[in-house]
């Protein structure tokens, strides 16, 4: 019953969350990592109503001295600007997960199209593909996001895109991953008979592979995309740690506060601990959830061999 | 596949906006200069005609052109640099494998006990661990001024240069104390690895110990991932070889629990373990860019940024290069290691099912 696909969804919102019960009684590491993904998703959702204005400035009590001091109205100090490091951390956690949730959507159209292609078509066009795949996941992904964002970053249309540049790097790096599954999920059912039947009925490829191959292969797509968010999280916060994402006081993003804070080391530590804090606990809630993921859904990892 | 990644580098170029005579001729910039230096540099000629000189000036002369931002040839300043990536990353790796492996073993040998959660818990942490952060801990620990500094507690007495902590966390040498850079320019027996040169070429005691010392924070924060990620593999492959039957046959005869262990099933597990640090280490390799900035270490990966900074394209090219190259390396030495550990791949040429 732990398999996951479409049909479940169908069944409605009650059948999934039983679902989740279920699975999250079972795995006790994933049950952390969905509370833990929960606290930065409300956060997220409602933490910015009760904050305040992310772009408002304080008075610093004291010249620059006020970095690092906390006080009850900023509980985590100001920053350089004048901003609330605790209000900036806040809005922030609505900025990264949907930063990380565009990248991470990003690699999964890109690679499973990638994957699908190459998986159906076979012969050359599958050779093709599958050696750009390999040329890309022969060098670290960070390092060829960096290349790609300096690539795009001064590209002059794109000079009001920092942030997303960035953004669109970071998804680009993570689609190999998809496409490699995709496409091995792809041969596995195309040998299948419903497939085949599909295929006998004559229809086109495109509504094979969303009707029938997609939505058969849908638990390996998710445990992908659930550690690929955790990726995607900290790939885009190094970016913009270098400096090379987009400006630091106009967009709250965690990698960017902390950047922000390390130029001014001791007095802004409270400002550089908890940034790296909060990007630690939402990668930790995405890997705890994804690992819990992988070990219900993969058939390979299941029950009978390696006990974890 | 090399040649594809020589493509892929030399297309960067192509597709980097803006003019290069601009950047090179700056200030005295006209157009009819900028045409002279187009026709000198032959960027008028074919696309075709400029990716083979690209590669026939990396394959026959290792030439990678000039820094566009100091004017210096690319592979001059990598002489120096690619040295200090692959020290750091060396030191890494050993202290992930050792970390790894042992770790692992640890938490296979009592499946589902509390240590065996402890250490699945940790490798989880460490794989989700902002290195930036990792970075920080380390320098607010570690460093002048940090918890560990006892050099300023007047009850500890003397302190500063003879004791342990602080350690520093920045560059590879104090520069102030042992001119390393120029001694390495000089000497024809120096590599750049600093740890090798200052002991077998200098014969420093104090030099050696002084790299030693900018070396541990960076390579502790740089083997973290690779230790978390080196720990689930063992943890997995040991953890499967242990309910073979032949562990079952190997305690009836009456091992020891040591023998058993560390002949037997990590022997059988190795595969799947050298494969994971192998291809760790070729990632290390391509330059570690996050833990160098931080640590201001001067090797590929803080090359790089710089070379972003400055949208110069010829270090980014020569470094991609050096990275796949190095990742290709890397995995053709495990390719050959099997062999040495498993003797059916003597035989039959190929890996059977892992």
């Amino acid at each position: 019953m732990s398999k996951i696909n479409l049909s479940d969804f169908k069944l409605g919102l009650f059948a999934f969350i039983a679902w989740m019960r279920k699975f999250l009684g079972r795995h006790r590491p994933a049950a952390v990592g969905f509370v833990l993904l929960s606290l930065v998703v409300g956060v997220a959702l409602f933490g910015p109503l009760f904050v305040g204005d992310a772009m408002e400035v304080h008075q610093h009590v004291d010249g620059e001295q006020g970095m690092g001091l906390l006080t009850w109205q900023h509980p985590l100090g100001l920053d350089k600007q004048g901003y609330g490091v605790f209000t900036r951390l806040v809005y922030g956690a609505r900025t990264t997960t949907l930063v990380a949730l565009a990248a991470t959507l990003l690699s999964l159209v890109l690679g499973s199209l990638t994957g699908a292609v190459a998986g159906f078509a076979g012969g050359w066009v599958d050779a093709i593909l599958m050696r750009l795949v390999d040329l890309a996941m022969s060098l670290p992904g960070f390092l060829l996001a960096l290349v790609m964002v300096a690539i795009f970053r001064e590209q002059p249309a794109l000079e009001a895109y920092q942030f997303e540049v960035v953004i669109f790097a970071v998804g680009f790096v993570g689609a190999p991953l998809f496409a490699r599954q995709v496409r091995a999920e792809v041969l596995r059912v195309q040998s299948q008979e419903f497939v085949a039947a599909a295929m006998a009925l004559g229809y086109r490829p495109g509504r094979i592979l969303f009707r029938h191959v997609l939505p058969n292969s849908i638990g390996p797509i998710i445990v992908l995309g659930t550690l690929g968010m955790g990726t995607a999280i900290l790939d885009v916060a190094g970016l913009n740690f270098l400096g090379l994402g987009g400006d630091p006081y106009e967009v709250p993003e965690w990698g960017l506060t902390l950047a922000q804070g390390w130029q001014d080391r001791p007095l802004a530590n409270t400002q550089v601990a908890a940034a790296g804090i909060c990007i630690f606990i939402s990668v930790l809630g995405f890997n705890l959830l994804g690992d819990g993921l992988k070990d219900e859904l993969d058939p390979r990892s299941r029950r009978g061999t390696v006990q974890l | 596949m090399l040649f594809a990644a020589a493509l892929l580098a030399f297309l960067m170029v192509y597709l980097l906006p803006g003019d290069a005579t601009a950047v090179l001729l700056g200030k005295q910039w006209t157009p009819d200069r900028a045409e002279a230096l187009r026709i000198e540099l032959g960027l008028n000629d074919s696309v075709f005609a400029q990716f083979g000189r690209f590669i026939e000036g990396v394959v026959l002369h290792g030439d990678f052109g000039r820094s566009s931002a100091t004017n210096q040839p690319v592979a001059e300043e990598l002489a120096s640099r690619l040295p200090a990536t692959i020290e750091l990353a060396l030191a890494a790796m050993i202290i992930a494998t050792i970390g790894g492996v042992l770790i692992g073993v640890w938490t296979a040998i009592k499946p589902r006990s509390w240590r065996d959660m402890l250490g699945l818990t940790g490798a989880l942490a460490g794989v989700s661990v902002p290195i930036f952060l990792l970075g920080f801990l380390a320098i607010a620990a570690f460093s002048t001024g940090g918890w560990f500094d006892f050099s300023a507690a007047e009850h500890f007495g003397a302190g500063g240069e003879e004791s342990f902590f602080p350690l520093p966390q920045s560059g590879r040498y104090s520069l102030n104390l042992y001119p390393l850079e120029e001694f390495v320019a000089q000497h024809p027996k120096a590599t750049g690895f600093y740890l090798h040169d200052t002991l077998f070429v200098a014969e420093s005691w104090a030099a050696f110990w002084d790299v030693l010392r900018h070396l541990i924070l960076p390579a502790l924060v740089l083997a973290t991932v690779p230790m978390a990620i080196i720990t689930r593999i063992t943890r997995a492959s040991v953890g499967e070889a242990l309910m073979q039957d032949y562990i079952r046959t190997a305690r009836a005869k009456g091992l020891s629990r040591r023998t058993i262990v560390f002949k037997h099933a990590l022997r059988n597990a190795s595969i799947p373990i050298v494969t994971t640090a192998g291809s760790q280490l070729g990632y290390l390799l391509g330059g570690a860019v996050l833990t160098e900035t931080i640590f201001q270490w001067p090797g590929m990966g803080r090359y790089m940024v710089t070379a972003v900074e400055n949208q110069d394209v010829r270090p980014l090219q020569a470094c991609i290069l050096i990275a796949a190259t190095a990742f290709l390396c890397v995995n053709f030495l495990v390719d050959a290691s099997y062999a040495l550990l498993d003797p059916r791949v003597r035989r039959s040429g190929k890996v059977k099912a892992a």
